[in-house]
Order: structure tokens, then C-alpha cells, then sequence
């Protein structure tokens, strides 16, 4: 067997090293994601995001345990950030998935974000297709928790649930630009704080201003009161999280958009990252160096445009 | 071009100790060190850390002990690993050994004892120089 028909059959060992070599940027990597993508498109992807803090990782753990006990398969894809001096990073999200590591129907990866070295994106999406590929029926992917990542993983998933607790005030404002669109589930996590039910009423509210533009799309982003720690509210997510997924399966014209948007954005990256990389690996051939455009745009000696353009010019002819 | 590789370790605390400050404290270390760090918390099984160190596809494992249960967990792991042929996986050890121990943990194949004492930049430098980030897997 090669190691795509590995993954495909479901080996674990397999499947962490094509991972890894993702991660790592291994051009062979690309070679057996071409093999596994006609083994995609079997998973529910759902994408965890919301700050750091509202207890994703717990939730993840808590509906993982639910999606296993309905005899599917789980793949869990946890984000926690680079240091950006260091480029080293501590990730902590499995310290709340423990009871899941002895579990085969259960695969977990902690992810950096990295650097982004060369402007090039960390994928996701190849990730979540070798999960897929693998036979995983749900995927959760638990973003970062920061910036762009919040919007770019309703580009990923299926169903994005938006995680917030009581009493974070400007958070919902915060919501309210760009995210209060990406969340099909909105969830107040550690309701039994205070202010659980205000936060609520702010998000419905939020909804309900904003519905006019959605109510076309026939979804009514559903918000749920949790306390992951105990499982409460859990079986309403989970409910919440099926709705979601027959919501899509009535409406083939949403369903629709969403494999539209998961498909235009994974070529477009692929098509962005793969350029990128090749013109720089053409450039290393040629002997110029990165850090010597980079030190002439910063003295002035050039500009970024002329650069490419000139660049761009010799290497696409 | 340079290829973004980072070492990938995982820092385990085997056992029923609940102690887990030096391995709080050296999982930092080998952050700052450049590492991605792979932290699980304490009183892990040798099944849950091998079975963690094959899905994070790890380069190290850095094993936190205080205990003593050493003598069961570290072996246990060790045979694990060649068992989902895993052996490629450097095994380190850091905490409180009694000193006869230390030549056997060795020879099972324990790659370094650090012991009380151990400075972090020591421990980091020599996981710099031995571990290394694995090759592709290929086509």
C-alpha cells in the first residue's frame, strides 16, 4: 500500500506524517493530497472559533464525546499561536481532550499557527481533507481564537459555531463586525456566570438586526446557553449542530454555496501558495536571495511593486 | 528556500504525581527554545503518550517524573513505540532518578537523564544537537 491508500484505510501513523509534512511544506505532500482528493467529501466540518478563553477546547472535547457515542468517527484539528519571537508554541488544547487519546475513533493534531514564512499560509483545508480522506464522519476544527482566523474557518467548515461568555460587554460589539455574519450557531459558553441571559438577548438581538439581509437563506443562526465543563447544554448544541447539517441537506442551494466557497477557497490557496513558492524556489536557484530584496525595499532602493513586477515578469514568460 | 521546519516535542508527565511545574516550566523552555510543544497535563498512561506522540507525529518525547514509577512507565513506553514502529522517536527523561537507575534507563534506551540541577539551556541545547526534525515521508 502506498501511503495514500494508508490513509485512506484509515492508518493512523500514516496519516500524522502526511500531516506534518503539510506542515512542514514538503513538496511529496502535495503529490498524495492529489491522491486522496477523490476520497473527500464525506465529513461534516465544524469550526469552533471565538476568543481565547470561552472554552473551545472543551466544548470540542464535551461534543466529540456525544458524536462517539452516536458510533461516528471524530477528527479534531486544535489551533494554539506561534510565538512570534521564537517561533516555538505551546499547545495545550489535548490537556482538555484526555479521555478521547485511547480512543481509535477519535484522531486529534495540535497545530501551530507559524509564521506564515514567505507569506505563505499554514493550510487548513489540506488538513481537513486528509481527515476526510481518512473516514472520519465529523471533523472539528478549533480555531486560534485571534484575528483572520475567525472568518477564514467559515470559509472551511460546514457549520461555524461563534463561542462567547457572559460579561465580556464590548465583546458582542466586537461580534457584531464581520463574525456576527459567520456564525450559523452562536453558543454563551459558562452560562452559569452572570449576565448569561443578557448576553443572549444582545446576541439576539444582534440576529434580528442583522436577519433582514439572511432571512432569504431561510437560517436563523440559533444561539445556545452551555457549561461545557458539566455538559450542560451540550444535547442542545449537538441538536443544534444536526439542524444545521439538515438545513443543508433540504436547501441543495445552500448546501450549495457552502461546497462552492469551500472549493473556490482551497484552489485559490492552493493556486496562491504554490505560485509563491515556486517563484521563490526559482529565485533561491538563480542565487537571488529573499533577504536582499527585502534589505533594497527597506533602504529605499527599490519598491515592492517595481520588484515584482519585474520579477513576475521574468518568471512567468 | 528554506522549508519551515519546526521540532515537535511532547511533554509528558507519566504517573500519579501531580506535580507538574518542571514540566511546565521546560515545556516553556523549549518553546522559547524554537520548539512546538506539545503539552497533555499529568497523570498520563504510556498508552496515552505514545498514542499522542504518533497522532502529533513527534520528533522527542520528553518524559516529567517524580514519582519513581519510572521503572514501569518508562520501559512501557519504550516497548509501545517499537510496537506501532515508533522507535525513531527520541525518549528523554528529566526529574528525580535514584542514581543506580540512571545506566539502565540508558541502556533500555532512554537517550538523557536530566537531573535536579540540569540548567534549561543545557537540556535545550542538547535536544538542538541530537533531535532532529524528520525527513518527508515521500510520494
Amino acid at each position: 500500500m502506498n501511503i495514500a491508500e494508508q490513509i485512506v484505510a484509515g492508518d493512523v501513523r500514516a496519516t500524522a506524517r502526511l500531516l506534518r509534512d503539510i506542515d512542514d511544506q514538503i513538496p511529496s505532500a502535495r503529490d498524495i493530497l492529489k491522491e486522496l482528493y477523490p476520497h473527500t467529501g464525506k465529513a461534516h466540518v465544524v469550526g469552533f472559533t471565538g476568543s481565547p478563553g470561552v472554552g473551545k477546547s472543551t466544548l470540542v472535547d464535551q461534543i466529540a464525546l456525544r458524536y462517539r457515542q452516536d458510533g461516528l468517527t471524530v477528527g479534531i484539528l486544535a489551533v494554539d499561536p506561534t510565538s512570534p519571537f521564537t517561533g516555538g508554541a505551546i499547545l495545550g488544547d489535548r490537556i482538555r481532550m484526555q479521555r478521547h487519546f485511547l480512543d481509535s475513533g477519535v484522531f486529534i493534531r495540535s497545530l501551530a499557527t507559524r509564521g506564515h514564512f514567505g507569506g505563505l499560509t499554514r493550510s487548513t483545508n489540506d488538513m481537513i481533507n486528509v481527515l476526510d480522506a481518512m473516514g472520519k464522519d465529523m471533523i472539528l476544527v478549533e480555531t486560534v481564537g485571534v484575528g483572520q482566523d475567525e472568518v477564514e474557518i467559515a470559509n472551511s467548515a460546514h457549520t461555524t459555531v461563534l463561542v462567547t461568555v457572559p460579561g465580556m460587554g464590548d465583546e458582542v460589539q466586537a461580534i457584531k463586525a464581520g463574525i456576527m455574519e459567520i456564525g450559523n450557531i452562536f453558543v454563551v459558553n459558562k452560562a452559569d456566570r452572570e449576565g448569561s441571559r443578557k448576553t443572549v438577548r444582545e446576541l439576539r438581538t444582534l440576529i434580528e438586526l442583522g436577519l433582514r439581509r439572511r432571512v432569504e437563506n431561510g437560517w436563523e443562526p440559533l444561539i445556545v446557553e452551555t457549561e461545557a465543563l458539566k455538559g450542560r447544554g451540550l444535547e442542545e448544541l449537538y441538536s443544534d449542530i444536526q439542524k444545521h447539517r439538515e438545513y443543508l441537506r433540504a436547501n441543495p442551494q445552500q448546501l450549495n454555496e457552502v461546497l462552492w466557497k469551500r472549493a473556490r477557497n482551497q484552489f485559490v490557496e492552493a493556486l496562491r501558495d504554490q505560485t509563491l513558492r515556486t517563484i521563490l524556489d526559482r529565485l533561491n536557484n538563480r542565487g537571488v536571495s529573499l533577504d536582499a530584496l527585502i534589505k533594497m525595499i527597506m533602504n529605499k532602493e527599490a519598491d515592492p511593486y517595481s520588484l515584482v513586477h519585474e520579477i513576475l515578469n521574468e518568471e512567468l514568460r | 528556500m528554506e522549508r519551515e521546519r519546526n521540532l515537535r516535542i511532547l511533554v509528558a508527565k507519566p504517573g500519579l504525581d501531580g506535580h507538574d511545574r518542571g514540566a511546565r516550566v521546560i515545556a516553556r523552555a523549549f518553546r522559547d527554545a524554537g520548539f512546538e510543544v506539545i503539552y497533555t497535563g499529568c497523570h498520563q498512561t504510556p498508552e496515552q503518550i505514545v498514542s499522542t506522540a504518533i497522532q502529533e507525529d513527534v520528533d522527542m518525547i520528553g518524559l516529567s517524573i517524580l514519582s519513581g514509577a519510572h521503572t514501569y512507565s518508562f520501559p512501557r513506553i519504550l516497548e509501545l513505540l517499537k510496537e506501532n514502529s515508533a522507535e525513531d522517536i527520541t525518549v528523554i527523561g528529566g526529574g528525580i532518578f535514584p542514581l543506580e537507575d540512571i545506566p539502565k534507563l540508558k541502556a533500555m534506551g532512554i537517550k538523557e537523564i536530566f537531573e535536579p540541577g540540569a540548567k534549561l539551556q543545557e537540556i535545550t541545547a542538547w535536544v538542538g544537537e541530537n533531535v532532529k526534525p524528520r525527513e518527508g515521508i515521500g510520494a
